[in-house]
């Protein structure tokens, strides 16, 4: 479970984020959603450590981001912006790479890869250097090597951007499958229809603030039976 | 060296060994084109300065009807009139300013009666010090001429029945102590400097790649999220830096070895003192160097925003080593103690020394080594400070 209570976050003089709370809970997907610039990656970012919020606590099952970095990194599976591959490395090779930063010792990463590449289709791709692979390639590859250590929570940042459409339900069928095996998954997105479909929860999120959150009946119920659609932009044009 | 460092290293040299820029940059540079480019130069400068001793010159001289044995003279010694050439001193004057001719000689109309009555007969040389051929051939010409004036002023005093030795009160007599492998140090001294670039440019590609190229691969933010500290990480990607470095270096060093046997040192009555075993203590000494010019390019390479940035800084910092070099050419220093904590420096002065078949001074090195180390480590503390910014992620 991931709790997040009012981080807040400033770069120079833009305020990204003020005051976020909301709460991820296991088996269940949670999607951040917002216009561009509403402050979703800034959030991600800090849940996963490579910025510390100004204000405010975020824990991972209890485990304080800010104390204790390393043991949240232990359990978060990151997908960034980005696959962020190595072009000259192999698709075994990428996902190896930080299995063993996460400390898997070779027989049973073997495995683990092994196991990795059956369930997310990858046997054609894995001896292949990830130099010319398709925006889909890249995206399965990376979410792989983000579930390489089988984290309990899954963190990723827009990761239907620039996948076509048989990729973006590949990768919907893939995050269905974790979350019924009660993983604490979070996604961002500025695309509506696609937290409508897939997200359990979903927190709207515009100036850096939370402006509602719910799953998707709570908001329609909340606000008068509206679509998920004229909800986002009252929302977001009201904050 | 804890676990995480290994795996990073390893992934790096891995990973660059794919990389031809890498590869053009650690096995081409270093090993073949300094050692190449380093023979050839030596060999036009031995060949230009051996052939032109030899050589017949041709000069204008103008007026050489007045002195018909001074001409004989300089032919003899390979100065021939140039046919053709400027007929005037003021023709003479722009023939030697545009280049057309390096050395001019006029003599003077009065010249005749002036030599006959053992006078002030006068000769002009028309001569361009900027041009350093040039000066080159003017010392040349000079002393052919200085040659003339003694033998003629000692044929006069002996006719007079004097002994030439009147007119020279003292005799010099030079004795030259150094040794064969010691002169070539004047030419093998730019060696350091051909062997420090190609240490640096080996892992110059790498130093980018693990930092601002990984950053604009957006590999960077992934490989920030896994739990290893982030010293660690950085300092897997120096330790792979150094890798390459020390490989550029060693295969630099046996470049040389081979390069060096095409060198017609002897020639110059100079022998360098380069095989095997100074090849391994050279190796020695530098290497000390390398984990400093890993953590500048490094740190260097992390503080900017790109791979072209990085570039073009990193190319500034390859310099930087060698002024300590330049410095030591202008002042002609010799190693001490307080020189060895000089990274670079020290390590020029103990090659030098090496070069000149002095045996290595085991101490000398332990403070080069120390102290380059040392310093090493602190401006890796500082790349690894650098690593922690929040706006590392751009």
């Amino acid at each position: 479970m991931i709790e997040v209570s009012g981080i807040s976050k400033r770069f120079g003089a833009v305020q990204a984020l003020d005051g976020v709370s909301f709460v991820a809970r296991d088996g269940r997907i949670t999607g951040l959603l917002g216009p561009n610039g509403a402050g979703k990656s800034t959030c991600l970012r800090i849940l996963y450590t490579v910025l510390r919020a100004d204000a405010g606590t975020a824990t991972i099952d209890g485990i304080d981001l800010r104390e204790r970095p390393l043991l949240a990194r232990r359990q978060l599976g990151v997908l960034p912006h980005g696959a962020g591959l190595y072009p000259q490395l192999t698709t075994r090779e990428n996902i190896a790479y930080f299995g063993r930063l996460h400390g898997l010792a070779e027989p049973a990463l073997a495995a683990r890869i092994e196991e990795l590449i059956a369930r997310l289709d990858l046997a054609e791709i894995a001896d292949r250097r990830a130099k010319g692979f398709s925006q889909g390639e890249r995206t399965k590859v990376a979410l792989a090597r983000a579930l390489v250590h089988a984290p309990r929570h899954l963190l990723l940042d827009e990761p239907t951007n620039g996948l076509d459409v048989m990729a973006t339900l590949a990768l919907r069928r893939w995050l269905e499958e974790l979350r019924s095996q009660g993983q604490c998954i979070v996604l961002s997105s500025h695309v509506m229809q696609e937290v409508a479909a897939l997200c359990d929860d979903i927190v709207i999120v515009a100036h850096g603030r939370v402006v509602a959150q719910g799953t998707a009946a709570e908001l329609k119920h909340r606000f008068g039976a509206k679509s998920l659609e004229e909800i986002f932009v009252e929302t977001v044009t009201g904050a | 060296m804890s676990e995480p460092i290994l795996v990073v290293c390893r992934k790096e040299v891995l990973e660059n060994a794919r990389d031809r820029r890498t590869l053009f940059s650690t096995l081409f540079f270093g090993p073949i084109f300094a050692p190449a480019l380093f023979a050839v130069l030596i060999n036009v400068t031995l060949s230009q300065s051996l052939a032109g001793v030899d050589q017949p010159i041709e000069i204008p001289i103008i007026g050489a009807e007045h002195a018909p044995n001074l001409t004989d003279f300089l032919e003899r010694y390979g100065i021939e009139p140039a046919a053709n050439g400027p007929e005037s001193l003021d023709a003479a004057r722009d023939a030697v300013t545009r280049g057309s001719h390096d050395v001019a000689i006029v003599i003077d109309p009065n010249y005749p009666d002036a030599f006959r009555a053992a006078g002030d007969a006068r000769v002009m040389l028309v001569v361009d010090r900027s041009q350093s051929r040039a000066t080159a051939t003017s010392q040349r010409v000079r002393a052919v001429l200085d040659a003339y004036a003694d033998q003629v002023g000692a044929l006069r005093l002996q006719a007079r029945g004097l002994n030439p030795t009147v007119t020279r009160a003292v005799t010099i007599d030079e004795l030259d102590v150094s040794t064969a492998a010691a002169r070539s140090v004047l030419l093998l001294g730019m060696l350091t400097y051909f062997l420090l670039l190609a240490t640096l440019a080996g892992g110059f590609y790498l130093a980018i790649d693990t930092t601002a190229g990984e950053r604009e691969r957006g590999s960077l933010e992934p490989l920030l999220t896994v739990p290893v500290a982030r010293a660690s990480l950085l300092l897997g990607k120096m330790a792979a830096t150094i890798c390459y470095m020390l490989l550029s270096l060693a295969l630099t060093l046996v470049g040389f070895t081979i390069a060096l046997s095409f060198v017609p040192l002897d020639a110059l009555g100079m022998r360098a003192n380069f095989n095997a075993v100074v090849a391994a203590q050279i190796f020695l000494v530098l290497a000390s160097f390398t984990p400093l010019g890993a953590a500048i390019m490094t740190l260097v390479a992390s503080y900017t925003r790109s791979y072209k940035e990085a570039q073009t800084y990193l190319t500034l910092v390859l310099l930087v080593p060698t002024l300590p070099l330049l410095l030591a050419g202008l002042l002609n220093v010799r190693p001490d103690f307080s020189l060895m904590w000089i990274p670079s420096l020290s390590q020029h002065l103990l090659v030098t020394e090496l070069l000149k078949a002095t045996p290595l001074s085991w101490p000398f090195a332990a403070v080069s080594a120390t102290g380059s180390l040392l310093l090493g480590g602190l401006i890796a503390a500082l790349a690894v400070r650098l690593y922690h910014r929040e706006t590392l992620l751009g």
